[in-house]
Formats: C-alpha cells, sequence, structure tokens
C-alpha cells in the first residue's frame, strides 16, 4: 500500500464503462484550463470545469498602486480587449475623485470600446472557427482584425494593450484626419463581415453540427447568472450598454441584438450581430462626436478620494464587467474588485454539457464566450 | 508583406547555383581526385574485349549512347522499375508531393495567406523536403506502457497498404504493376486493411485519445466501405469485367460518369470519408481529442502515416480516374517520335550517329500517361478544396450519411445500371459499343 492520502483527496474508483478525459491544459481545445470529462461511449456524462491556472492577483496588485499606476496592469487579463476592461475602472474613480469627463472624450471612448469589441470578438470567432475544424473561419477573421488594431495603434500607439483609457479621459487626442480613416476602414470591414455570413453561418454542415446543441433556456440562463451574449442569445434582451447607459451611449443610435434559440449558433451567432451594430455605432458617434475640445481633464498629482466606494459595470465583449473600487482616503485604492462575465458564463458548462456528445464539447465550450485568463484574473 | 517577403531575383538564384558548382569544382579537384588516383593505384582492373577497362573508358561507355540506350531500355521492362519507379511508388510519391505542395499553396490562397515562402526561394519549393529533414532528425518517442512491436509496425504497414493500392491502379496501355483479373476486388480487400491498421496502432498506444480517434475511424471506416463498394457495382455491371485494365479499355468512347454520376458522387463522397479529409476528419479531430489515432506518433513515425495518407489519396484520385473518368483514354496529343532519327541517324557535325533500341518510350504510353496524370491531378484539387470551405461534421450526423443517404443512392445507382443494361442500351450486345 502506498502513502495514505491527505485530508479532502480521494481516489476515483475504477469503472468499466466510464472513462475520464483531461481535456487541458496541455490540449490544443482547451484554453488556460482542464475540463474534466467523463464519457460513457461518446455521450458525456459529467464536466467539470477547472480554472485557475492563470490567476495573477490583479485584485490585490491593484492595492499596492494609486490610481494612475493602475491602469496598465489592470488591462493585462484581457489584451484584446483592454479598452473595455479599463472602462468600468475609470468610470469608477472618476465617481470617487468626482472628475468631469469632456464631451469629446466621451466619443472617442465610445469608438475605441467597439472597435476593441470587434478585436476580441474576431479573435474569438477565429477559435471558434478552428475548434470547428473549420481553417478559413481561422484565418479570415485573425486577418481582418487588423483593420481595427490599425485604427487604435493610430489612437493609442499601441497594437493591444492600449493602456488608453484614464480617469477623466482619454491618454491623447485622435490623429488628424482619423475620421476619414475611421470611416474607410469601418466601410470595407463591413463588406468582409458579409462574407463570413456566406462562408461561416450559412454553412449546412455548420448549422447541422451546431443547431440544437447545448441548449440553455430563458429562465436557467436567468437563474445560472450569465450575462452578455449567452443571456442575450437565450432571448434576454439585457444589454448595460441600453440599460445603464454610461457616457454616451443614450446618445447614440443602435439596437441590442437578441436571439431565441439559446444553442450553441445563436450563442455563436450573437457576437457576430454585436460586431455589425458596433460598426453602426462607431459610425454614429464620429457623425456626433464634436469636433474639436479637451479630451482630458487634468488630475491633481497623487489624487486621493474619500472613505467612499464606487461600482461601475460595462457590456464587454464577454459580458457584463464590473469594477467595485473603495477607497480609504490613501492614494491607493483599498480594494479593487473585478466581476467579469467570463467565469458567470463558465458556470453553466456542467449543466450544458451533460448528455452531449464529445463531438459538441468545442462548440459548446467555445460558444460561452469564456476567456480563461480573464475569469482567473 | 513585400518588406518581409525575398523577392525572388534570377540573378540571384544563379549566381547562388554558380556559388555551389564553384565549391563543388574546388573541392572534387583538391580532396576527391587525390583519393580516386590513389584507390585507382591499389585496384586490379578488369580486362574486357582486350582492353584493360580503366575508369575512363567505363566513363565514355556512359557518355556513348548507342551503348547505353539498351541497358536503359531493358531496365525499363523490368519488374524492378515497375515497382519502383515509374507506375509503382515513385510516380505515385512524385504525384503525392506535388499534391501536398499544391494543397498548402491552394489553402493559402483560399485563406488570404501566402503558404510557404521561404524554403528554396521560388515560393517555398523545398518545404516538404525541410520537413522530412526535421521529422527525420526528431527523436521518436514511444509511451511507457505501448505495445511496441505493433506500435512500431503500425505506420510501416500503413504505408506498405498504401503502396499495394497504387499497385494495382493501371497508369497507361500495358503499365500496371500488378495485372489482377478480379483488380477491382483486390482494391476492396486492400481498403479493408485501413481500418484494421488503424485499430491496431490506435489500441498499441494505450493511450486515451488515440483509442478514441481509432474507434472513430473505424466507426467511419467501415460504415463508409459500404456505400463505396456499393457503388462501383454498377460499373462492374455495364464493364463486365473486374479487370481494371478492361474497364479503362470499355470507356473508349464515353466515360461512366456520364451514364451514372450518382454512382460518382456517392464514391467521391465516401473517399473523403476514407481518407479522414475534412469535412469527414473525425478520427484526427484536434480540438476534440487532440490528433485522433496519430496523437502518440512522434518523428519518422508520423512522417510515413502522412506519406501513407498521401499515397492513399493519390490511389483514391486514380481509382476515381480509371473507374469514372475514363482513365488513360484521350485525343492524340503527344507528338509521334521522329522517324528519320532511326532509319538515318543523328547527324553530328562530321559524324551520324545510328543508335540503336529508339525510342524508348512508345507514343500511346506517353500520351495516356499524360491524360492519366492530368485527370488524377483535376479529382485530387476537387478533393483538396473541401478542407478550405466545410467545417468538421459529427460522429452521429457522419454515419446517418453513410447508412441512410449514400447507401441508397448507390442502390438507385445499381438499378440504373440494371435498367441501361436490360433496356439494351449498354453492356454486351447493347446499343452503343
Amino acid at each position: 500500500m502506498t502513502a495514505p492520502l491527505p485530508p479532502g483527496i480521494q481516489l476515483e474508483k475504477a469503472d468499466d464503462r466510464i472513462m475520464t478525459l483531461n481535456v487541458g491544459p496541455q490540449h490544443p481545445g482547451s484554453g488556460h484550463m482542464r475540463l474534466i470529462i467523463k464519457v460513457d461511449g461518446d455521450y458525456i456524462v459529467s464536466c467539470d470545469p477547472d480554472p485557475g491556472y492563470v490567476h495573477r492577483g490583479e485584485e490585490k496588485m491593484a492595492e499596492y498602486r494609486n490610481y494612475i499606476q493602475n491602469i496598465p496592469h489592470l488591462e493585462r487579463p484581457v489584451i484584446h480587449d483592454s479598452c473595455n476592461i479599463l472602462y468600468p475602472y475609470c468610470l469608477a474613480v472618476e465617481d470617487l475623485l468626482g472628475i468631469e469627463v469632456p464631451e469629446r472624450a466621451k466619443y472617442i471612448r465610445v469608438i475605441a470600446s467597439e472597435l476593441n469589441r470587434c478585436v476580441y470578438t474576431l479573435y474569438w470567432l477565429a477559435i471558434y472557427g478552428i475548434f470547428l475544424g473549420h481553417s478559413t473561419m481561422f484565418m479570415w477573421p485573425a486577418g481582418d482584425r487588423e483593420f481595427c488594431i490599425d485604427l487604435l495603434e493610430a489612437m493609442s500607439g499601441a497594437r493591444v494593450t492600449h493602456s488608453y483609457f484614464v480617469p477623466g479621459g482619454v491618454r491623447n487626442d485622435v490623429p488628424a484626419n482619423f475620421e476619414e480613416r475611421c470611416l474607410r476602414q469601418i466601410d470595407y470591414f463591413e463588406k468582409r463581415l458579409k462574407q463570413y455570413e456566406d462562408i461561416f453561418y450559412q454553412n449546412p454542415v455548420l448549422k447541422q453540427r451546431t443547431e440544437g446543441t447545448g441548449v440553455l433556456s430563458r429562465m436557467d440562463a436567468i437563474r445560472l447568472g450569465t450575462t452578455g451574449s449567452v443571456l442575450r442569445s437565450a432571448g434576454v434582451d439585457f444589454d448595460i450598454r441600453k440599460k445603464e447607459p454610461y457616457d454616451v451611449y443614450d446618445n447614440l443610435d443602435f439596437q441590442t441584438q437578441v436571439l431565441k434559440e439559446g444553442d450553441s449558433y445563436a450563442r455563436s451567432r450573437v457576437p457576430y450581430l454585436d460586431m455589425l451594430e458596433s460598426c453602426r455605432i462607431i459610425k454614429d458617434a464620429l457623425r456626433k462626436m464634436p469636433k474639436s475640445g479637451s479630451v482630458r481633464t487634468k488630475l491633481k498629482p497623487n489624487p486621493k478620494g474619500g472613505n467612499e466606494e464606487a461600482y461601475r459595470r460595462v457590456e464587454s465583449g464577454r459580458g457584463s464587467l464590473g469594477m467595485y473600487v473603495v477607497s480609504d482616503g490613501k492614494p491607493e485604492p483599498y480594494r479593487v474588485k473585478i466581476s467579469v462575465g467570463s467565469f458567470r458564463n463558465l458556470i453553466c458548462m456542467p449543466y450544458l454539457l451533460k448528455g452531449e456528445k464529445l463531438g459538441n464539447m468545442p462548440a459548446v465550450y467555445w460558444s460561452l464566450n469564456y476567456w480563461p485568463v480573464e475569469a482567473d484574473r | 508583406m513585400s518588406s518581409i517577403a525575398p523577392e525572388f531575383r534570377l540573378s540571384r538564384f544563379v549566381a547562388s547555383l554558380t556559388d555551389i558548382i564553384f565549391w563543388v569544382v574546388v573541392i572534387f579537384t583538391l580532396i576527391g581526385l587525390p583519393i580516386v588516383l590513389i584507390l585507382l593505384f591499389y585496384i586490379q582492373l578488369p580486362v574486357i574485349n582486350d582492353k584493360l577497362l580503366t575508369p575512363y573508358l567505363a566513363l565514355t561507355w556512359l557518355a556513348d549512347p548507342s551503348r547505353t540506350l539498351p541497358i536503359v531500355k531493358s531496365l525499363i521492362h523490368t519488374d524492378f522499375f515497375r515497382i519502383t519507379t515509374f507506375p509503382g511508388f515513385g510516380f505515385a510519391a512524385l504525384l503525392a508531393a506535388g499534391t501536398i505542395f499544391i494543397e498548402r499553396k491552394l489553402l493559402a490562397k483560399m485563406q488570404l495567406r501566402v503558404g510557404p515562402l521561404y524554403c528554396g526561394k521560388i515560393e517555398g519549393i523545398l518545404q516538404l523536403m525541410g520537413d522530412g529533414l526535421k521529422l527525420i532528425s526528431k527523436e521518436i518517442i514511444i509511451p511507457a506502457k505501448a505495445d511496441k512491436p505493433i506500435f512500431w509496425a503500425a505506420p510501416l504497414l500503413f504505408v506498405g497498404t498504401a503502396a499495394a493500392f497504387i499497385s494495382l491502379i493501371p497508369v497507361a496501355p500495358g503499365w500496371v504493376v500488378a495485372d489482377v483479373d478480379v483488380g477491382l476486388l483486390a482494391v476492396f480487400a486492400v481498403i479493408g486493411f485501413f481500418p484494421i491498421i488503424t485499430l491496431l496502432s490506435s489500441w498499441s498506444a494505450n493511450s486515451k485519445f488515440p483509442f478514441i480517434g481509432g474507434i472513430r475511424a473505424l466507426h467511419q471506416m467501415v460504415s463508409f466501405e459500404i456505400p463505396l463498394i456499393l457503388s462501383l457495382l454498377g460499373i462492374v455491371i455495364l464493364a463486365g469485367t473486374l479487370n481494371l485494365t478492361e474497364i479503362v479499355e470499355s470507356q473508349q468512347h464515353y466515360w461512366w460518369i456520364i451514364f451514372m454520376p450518382i454512382g460518382a458522387i456517392v464514391f467521391f463522397t465516401t473517399i473523403l470519408a476514407e481518407l479522414e479529409r475534412i469535412p469527414f476528419d473525425l478520427p484526427e479531430a484536434e480540438s476534440e481529442i487532440v490528433a485522433g489515432w496519430l496523437t502518440e506518433f512522434s518523428g519518422m513515425m508520423y512522417g510515413l502515416v502522412q506519406l501513407g495518407s498521401y499515397l492513399k489519396l493519390y490511389a483514391f484520385a486514380a481509382l476515381f480516374t480509371v473507374l469514372f473518368l475514363g482513365g488513360w483514354n484521350g485525343p492524340m496529343v503527344w507528338p509521334p517520335f521522329p522517324q528519320e532519327i532511326i532509319t538515318e541517324g543523328i547527324k553530328m557535325g562530321p559524324i551520324t550517329l545510328h543508335v540503336p533500341g529508339l525510342p524508348l518510350l512508345d507514343q500511346e504510353m506517353l500520351n495516356g500517361t499524360l491524360w492519366f496524370t492530368i485527370k488524377t491531378v483535376g479529382v485530387i484539387l476537387v478533393i483538396l478544396i473541401p478542407r478550405g470551405v466545410f467545417p468538421r461534421i459529427r460522429i452521429d450526423l457522419l454515419l446517418h450519411t453513410g447508412w441512410y443517404k449514400l447507401i441508397g443512392l448507390s442502390f438507385v445507382n445499381i438499378f440504373i445500371a440494371l435498367t441501361l443494361v436490360y433496356a439494351g442500351v449498354l453492356g454486351p450486345g447493347g446499343l452503343i459499343q
């Protein structure tokens, strides 16, 4: 007999029928996490997601830096969506410190965050394509990201980790001929998105494969606390941009994308429709933006908040993303709590995968719009 | 892009070639020639026709076409040449290598990429050689609890079975390695080996993901072999033979695809499934089961399996050509061999050279090979295109397609063939001959 097991750990009983598969962390279809899947033949009996491989302690790190120094590292969890993850932090700190944001900066923030949503969604879509074995759908979005990345580079100077939003506005103004260039690229980008519809979303093999798999009902979606595209694909009309408009979203003309089916196909389609809507928002914002003016309210050096707290949330590429910032009168925040959509969407995975075929695992898993690094924070 | 990609310059290419030639000549004269001369000093040279066979005399024989051509001609008609080079392994491997290059480039163009670009300077034409060298030089890792003899044998068996498949394909009139009377049955027998090899390799690896991949491959191949065999019965009924050469000869005036398009579609779909190509690449589905039954193969063992699968691709495409597209039949486009060279010889300045044994290969064979190659490459291209268009199918949908739709369609095809025979349109004693 080997050494006794540590308390709390028990050996699994061997079973003739049930086979345990460790999908990840070193598996092409897992991301930075592990799925402990038990299969009976080709059917999944149970699924146990095991995240936490990329935990970096962002929340604790935020307690040792002052409000401005927190900006570069708080965007690390989702470098593809860095504007959207900084958005709630900036809004909350502005509430704490009582800063007014110039009108032009608000519009620039909206444009940057919508562009960044496109960058993230294209990356997500590329991986969804390769998860389903569609290599063209991997290459096309990965190439078309460049249009949005180009624009963000022109705005902020960096391709991915932009550090563009600061409490009080944005770091710098957009370049001189930005509006014209942005309109041109977004027009072309919309044309490309139409082609995705033909090769991917209307593909008969894809429809056969994803329609009716991993169905999440409307009530389950609400009860499990899912957010973002997962919630909207289950027929719940909930978008924070509409329900709790921040900055200038209440001035802009756009619609929430809702589908009723709640299966993998609908979950993969809502982010795509969101991207088309983002293009509309960007065009509208470019039209309504003040042509000149300040883009940043200057802060005092090393600003301090009072004994207050602030919670703001935004609609990110993966759902509701909230930041809870507590101040105790020091230059550093007392506590920063990040509440992410990825982790909430992961919760419904064991419910969805139970009874599905093993071949549906990637289609359901990645349609949940889950980003392992963000969930681990 | 242009700043990264090396622009092809003919001058640079020629300069690099001349560089290489210069160094070869220098090294050979400085090191090689002294070694040869020293060796010649110690070797007893044979005497033939009262002449000492010095290396220089042997070299003049090689350079004299009237002496070498008969040797080459007798070599071409040996079985060894057939198995290794022309209708057999070498020809197939050459076409397979071309297929890999075309696949990479075609897929890259479909996906707005450039594909291999650096290796070999011209559009990455030597990429395959580079990959092969890499695979050969890599370490072969075998799982500790694997059944080692079977695990080692599986890739070799796979290539061997693919090569056996190739040997049954007639490429040109009279040019086939094994002219079997029941050729089509032999093809079915060889195809039947592939699922066994797949299952053996996946079982012997003693690992979970290869096991699932092997079971999937077994399901897929067994359920698609039935429509594969049934879809070819129509041709056997109409041609009245199982011999592949005779099936090709029966298509001199019209191809069977004209009368049996349904059979051709069913056969093409089953080819995709047998080859494990997208959309039917379930046994290698990387997002679900890592690399399926190939997961534990490393180094040149993986390379051998890949070589085998591309040989298999060529063999299936060639079988489609032979059965449905008329094989080597086509209009005569190859120019005839000039008769003056045989009767009058070649005039080289003051000398007239009479070369016995010309022509080396007859016109019909060259023409047949040309048409066969063109048709086979066309079929291969059509097999490659779905990879850029379709996602992977799910196993239950795959089995449903195989058992319900394809088998039903192949029975429709058989009924069409029987109707044509009993109406007296085709077949022995029919209206169209």
